[in-house]
């Protein structure tokens, strides 16, 4: 996809490493405001003011395919230097060191390991479930507490530091729905397929991401209707 | 808690949604994208195509369906009909949807299930599985025997045995139609929605009967079921979403509630 109509509208891009469905995501985005990009390669990545790796699978054949592209080493010179990142669901997953699913190394931007739902009544967890904030976030404004979002996964991540955790869903264990630190943030669930408030979650990262890279939010919808 | 899911199935043939008894009588019933926009709008938890077009040409006017609703419809959508590869389900999932639903060609070919799972996850894999019941003393143990190629056809095998080894082979859910009741309003095939959900732990979808808010309740509480699926009676109007969703909330089942009807 390129970029949509207008100059007010903000770079994005999405990390392609042939992960799954990307339509929902880009229009999600594309709704937000973004004018989006689809990098299959880290030297198409460009200079986005928000960079956005999705994702559903295994760990060790999405790492084998990020670091194909190179984006291993540009996903943590971006992180590193704190620009605007949301991971999600494996995006959020492959933030941590390694994962039990596979055994596979992943990046390690931050402490802690993906692990299996154990003690989960059903898997994979599908479905529409309550997500509990533990802090205030930018990403979450305007969404109720407690609202639901979708989410479809068997592992989830479980950081060494709690204090990353933004919020928390239960399925008979309870398990980190988001993370977040400094402008990185990674949801478990999919607000791509989360109707009216995972759009708003969306819209919420794209205008907090145009601030921190400095560009005017004023052409951006307020909300999302 | 996780949410009890109501799931509008829509039939579509040729680039319209179609609803008739079960691939009989088919009567036309709108636009999909528009169809789907709408359900999502009144509180549809996914939605599923399943694409009946018998010619092959048809394809490619299913594709352009899926992508022109993964615009417009931000809740999940799976496709099923037709699928008969790895590549099949690759382009249906490129065209936006989240999900494919594999039937006939998986009970020929089960290995196409691990092969599906492993390219794109187990949770982007449905088995629907299509029974009817049998009398005592055949060669289905369980009485309740897998039918292909639209409800047609009996396949010989145990429905039971299907599902176990369908979830063993990597299917992230199950969609279990009751062949004797699909279309016919009698209510959902509650045994055999309990006998596969206590067989497996991967999610099973109810389908085949409904008619009313009540069964959806019974889909659940009695066949175990996570989500419930219907088409007719959403399409002629007889009952709402919100309608099926406030019995199964008074009858103390976690289901979603819309963010306007929270803010209400």
């Amino acid at each position: 996809m390129t970029a949509g109509p207008g100059a007010s509208r903000v770079p994005v891009t999405v990390v392609d490493y042939g992960a799954g469905n990307l339509v929902s995501i880009e229009q999600a985005l594309v709704a937000a405001g973004a004018a989006v990009r689809r990098a299959g390669r880290a030297d198409e990545i460009g200079e986005p003011a928000l960079l956005v790796v999705p994702g559903v699978g295994a760990s060790a054949p999405a790492m084998e395919r990020l670091r194909a592209g190179g984006f291993v080493t540009a996903i943590l010179d971006w992180t590193a230097a704190d620009r605007p990142y949301l991971g999600i669901c494996l995006g959020l997953q492959l933030l941590f060191d390694e994962s039990e699913e596979d055994g596979a190394r992943t990046l390690g931007v931050l402490r802690g390991r993906t692990v299996r739902l154990e003690g989960a009544p059903t898997l994979p967890h599908i479905g529409w479930n309550q997500v509990e904030r533990r802090r205030d976030h930018p990403a979450f404004a305007g969404i109720e507490a407690g609202a639901d979002f979708y989410f479809v996964h068997s592992y989830a991540g479980a950081p060494d530091d709690a204090s990353a955790v933004l919020a928390e869903t239960e399925h008979g264990v309870r398990f980190p729905a988001a993370v977040a630190r400094g402008n990185l943030l990674g949801v478990q669930f999919h607000p791509e397929r989360s109707g009216t408030d995972g759009l708003r979650l969306v819209a919420n990262v794209v205008r907090a991401a145009a601030t921190a890279t400095g560009l005017s939010a004023a052409g951006l919808p307020p909300e999302v209707a | 808690m996780l949410r009890r899911r109501v799931i509008p199935c829509l039939d579509v043939a040729n680039g319209r949604v179609v609803k008739g008894t079960r691939f009989l009588d088919l009567v036309d019933a709108g636009d999909p994208p528009g169809l789907a926009e709408r359900y999502a709008r009144e509180g549809a938890d996914e939605l599923v195509f399943l694409d009946i077009t018998a010619a092959p040409e048809g394809r490619g006017t299913l594709l352009d369906i899926v992508e022109r609703t993964a615009r417009r419809a931000f809740i999940p959508l799976t496709v099923g009909g037709g699928v008969r590869s790895v590549e099949d389900m690759r382009d249906v999932l490129r065209a936006g949807a989240d999900k494919v639903s594999l039937n006939t060609r998986a009970v020929e070919d089960p290995e196409l299930i691990r092969r599906c799972a492993a390219r794109f996850g187990s949770q982007a894999v449905v088995v629907a599985i299509d029974a009817r019941r049998v009398p005592p003393g055949t060669a289905i143990p369980s009485g309740f025997e897998v039918v292909v190629r639209g409800g047609r056809e009996p396949a010989g095998l145990d429905a039971l045995v299907w599902a176990r080894r369908a979830a063993a082979l990597g299917a992230g859910e199950l969609l279990v139609t009751s062949i004797d009741r699909d279309g016919t309003g009698s209510g959902f095939d509650t045994e055999l929605l309990r006998a596969i959900s206590s067989l497996v732990t991967v999610p099973v979808i109810a389908s085949g009967g409904a008619a009313g808010p009540d069964d959806f309740v019974a889909a659940v509480r009695e066949g175990g079921a996570d989500a419930v699926l219907a088409a007719g009676i959403f399409h002629r109007r007889e009952w709402s979403i919100a309608a099926v969703k406030a019995a199964m909330a008074a009858a103390g089942l976690p289901v979603r509630a819309l963010p306007a009807d929270r803010e209400a």
